[in-house]
């Protein structure tokens, strides 16, 4: 598990290390380049200064112009005064053993018993004497290094200092996160509110709004399946309990026509519960088939007709069939087909009153087909609904499975055909519309 | 008691129908959630049955509607949804009993009895007054502990009276217990009815109060 916290820690640790220690470095170089320039120039000075009084003919004050110092750099500075003959006229008390001076005069760096010098050398040919002052390179170096270690130092005490105020500075910056996971855990499970994002960071908020997204859409699923629920424990349910009743009334009943009369209720309500099963077993036979199967050339207009004659017509109710149907064919699965026609057929006698009429139409270039009933409708916001399972349109009697669109809806998807249900703009009932699908679109109608 | 079901499933509406007819009662059924409140609006009834999914709504909008116009008319849901959530959102939405489906027939009874007997502000469960015990769950009446058959309506108009002791009761009143909409009410039933129970319970239990209607006489103390 990767905590931000701790990974933006490393990193801002890192970094500010890292920039420390270039600085160091920085400060190192530059810092011995200034020195080794200062210190020459006073190298440089002192060997002028001893010169002159060397010029001056006072060599035994040399010695003594020596500076001398009691705090660890004491002795910084040794001077030699050679004849041209090879002849040490003079030194300084810190003086090493061995010849600082060399043949040339300026700057050089020099290894004398073991211990690198840096030495300035002045020639004097009037009077016939080389002056050279050297200091110790380990002094320099000494002196950087102390230098360098003043500054890094403190940088020990700040650098866990800067740690923790980085690690403190991270957790209040991270704080939206936490309330917001500690708001998400403490809820209930079926707490589907989105959550506030009114005080959360720019950052933040992609994230809030993506998870009250998926909150809404969590919602949205669990309701539709509540409603499913629902319904089918309602459609399931209450045929049982009328079954029940009227037995239980077949039963206390002391007359026989109350007992007769509860019996016929019994038949009736089990030749509903029938039709019931039926079409749940249709619907789950339809929903483990596999989409697609088409190996076979149907004819709608055969099919269309036998859908209807299966279908018990009240009386007073007319059907027109649109010739044009006849010898259109497609390709598909015939009893898919058949299950939407059939199921449609029964959903517009359903709703159309007596003296109604139920007319088929072929579109034209039979790329589909059209049913429209002089029904009630469905009310626009329901229209979507109503090919749901168990779903019922307001204002309509309880007398079919509530299963009829759902079947046709779920045949169709199997056939990649497209069934849209619309109200008439002209006249009151129901458009049932079956587009048979691009595959199907310019479907020659075989004349016989 | 006159009971008002309000119930879609035509097979199911004709049981409660029935079969609330054989406990004793007059029943009417409506089938959706404007018929029952236009049947509120119309009559005064004991105990309200009220399915929960209707085709104009639900029965819970009607309950809803009832109780912020003030009906205590006690109400017992019928319901296929059985999970707890919907137990108590029916219940908080004013319900006084729940049943879920399919549910016994003679439970059902029992429990608009309970809710009726609440209503009526009683725990004994039997009815006594004037040396008459009346048990609506059985359907017997016992005067001076001895059985009295009774019929349907008999028992009916009695149970009224004894409801409220001493209380006047209207002949419409009676009537509107009596005879549900699809019953023919013949003139003068109300009077054959009191006359034959004044010969079965004794003469002087019942008294008619002219103009007004009929009271069961309670000794005085």
């Amino acid at each position: 598990m990767t905590s931000l916290r701790r990974r933006l820690f490393v990193l801002l640790t890192a970094a500010t290390g890292a920039l420390w220690l270039c600085a160091v470095v920085w400060i190192y170089v530059g810092s011995r380049i200034e020195l080794e320039r200062a210190l020459d120039t006073r190298l440089q000075e002192a060997a002028r200064m001893v010169h002159s009084l060397v010029a001056s003919g006072n060599v035994s004050a040399v010695a003594a112009a020596t500076p001398f110092q009691e705090d660890g750099y004491e002795r910084q500075l040794s001077c030699q005064i050679w004849s041209f003959d090879g002849r040490l006229v003079a030194q300084s008390s810190g003086a090493p053993e061995g010849s600082l001076a060399q043949a040339e005069e300026g700057f050089a760096d020099r290894d004398i018993g073991g211990e690198g010098w840096r030495v300035y050398t002045i020639v004097d040919a009037n009077k016939g004497v080389r002056v050279a002052v050297g200091d110790r390179i380990g002094l320099r170096t000494r002196l950087v290094r102390d230098l360098v270690l003043g500054l890094i130092a403190p940088a020990l005490f700040i650098v866990p200092l800067l740690g923790a105020l980085i690690w403190l500075g991270l957790g209040r910056g991270l704080s939206p996160l936490n309330r917001i996971a500690g708001e998400i855990a403490a809820r209930d499970g079926d707490d589907m509110r989105p959550i506030a994002d009114a005080d959360t960071p720019s950052e933040v908020k992609p994230l809030l709004r993506a998870l009250n997204g998926l909150f809404g859409k969590v919602e949205t699923a669990r309701r539709h399946e509540r409603d499913i629920t629902a319904f089918a424990a309602h459609e399931l349910r209450t045929p049982l309990a009328g079954l029940k009743t009227q037995a239980q009334v077949a039963l206390a009943a002391k007359d026989d026509l109350t007992r007769v009369s509860a019996l016929q209720q019994i038949v009736t309500s089990v030749d509903r519960a029938t039709r019931l099963t039926r079409q749940l077993l249709t619907l789950a036979k339809l929903d483990a088939m596999p989409p697609s199967r088409q190996h076979e050339t149907i004819d709608v207009g055969a099919v269309l007709q036998e859908a209807i004659d299966a279908c018990k017509v009240p009386d007073g109710i007319q059907i027109k069939i649109d010739p044009a149907l006849r010898g259109v064919r497609v390709r598909g699965d015939r009893e898919c087909l058949y299950l939407i026609l059939r199921n449609l057929h029964e959903n517009a006698i359903a709703h159309t009153a007596a003296n109604g009429a139920i007319t088929w139409r072929g579109l034209a270039d039979s790329g589909g087909l059209m049913l429209e009933d002089e029904g009630p409708g469905i009310a626009e916001d329901e229209l979507s609904l109503v090919t749901q399972r168990f779903y019922r349109a307001r204002g309509t009697t309880s007398a079919g499975t509530g299963l009829g669109l759902a079947i046709a809806s779920v045949a169709a998807d199997k056939l990649n055909m497209q069934l849209a249900l619309s109200n008439r703009e002209n006249h009151r009932g129901l458009r049932c519309t079956l587009l048979f699908g691009p595959r199907f679109a310019g479907a020659v109608p075989a004349r016989s | 008691m006159r009971i008002l079901v309000l119930e879609d499933d035509p097979v199911l509406a004709d049981g409660l129908r029935v079969g609330l007819r054989l406990a004793g009662w007059t029943v009417d059924a409506v089938a959706s959630c404007s018929e029952a409140l236009a049947a509120l609006a119309t009559a005064r009834f004991d105990a309200i049955v009220l399915d929960l999914m209707l085709p104009d709504g639900s029965g819970l909008d009607v309950l809803v509607e009832m109780r912020s116009a003030g009906d205590t008319t006690p109400v017992v849901l019928l319901t296929a949804l059985d999970e707890i959530s919907d137990r108590i959102k029916g219940l908080d939405a004013g319900a006084d009993d729940y049943l879920g489906k399919p549910f016994d027939l003679d439970e059902l009874a029992a429990r608009i009895r309970a809710v009726a007997r609440r209503k009526n502000g009683r725990a004994d469960p039997v009815l006594r007054a004037a040396g008459i015990v009346l048990d609506p769950a059985g359907l017997r009446a016992m005067v001076d502990d001895k059985e009295i058959p009774l019929s349907r309506r008999e028992f009916a108009v009695l149970s009224a009276l004894m409801e409220r002791p001493g209380i006047i009761r209207s002949r419409s009143e009676l009537e509107d217990r009596l005879y549900g909409w699809q019953d023919e009410i013949e003139s003068n039933a109300v009077e054959v009815h009191i006359h034959n129970l004044r010969t079965k319970v004794g003469r002087s239990k019942i008294e008619t109060v002219r103009g007004l209607g009929y009271r069961l006489r309670v000794p005085s103390p």
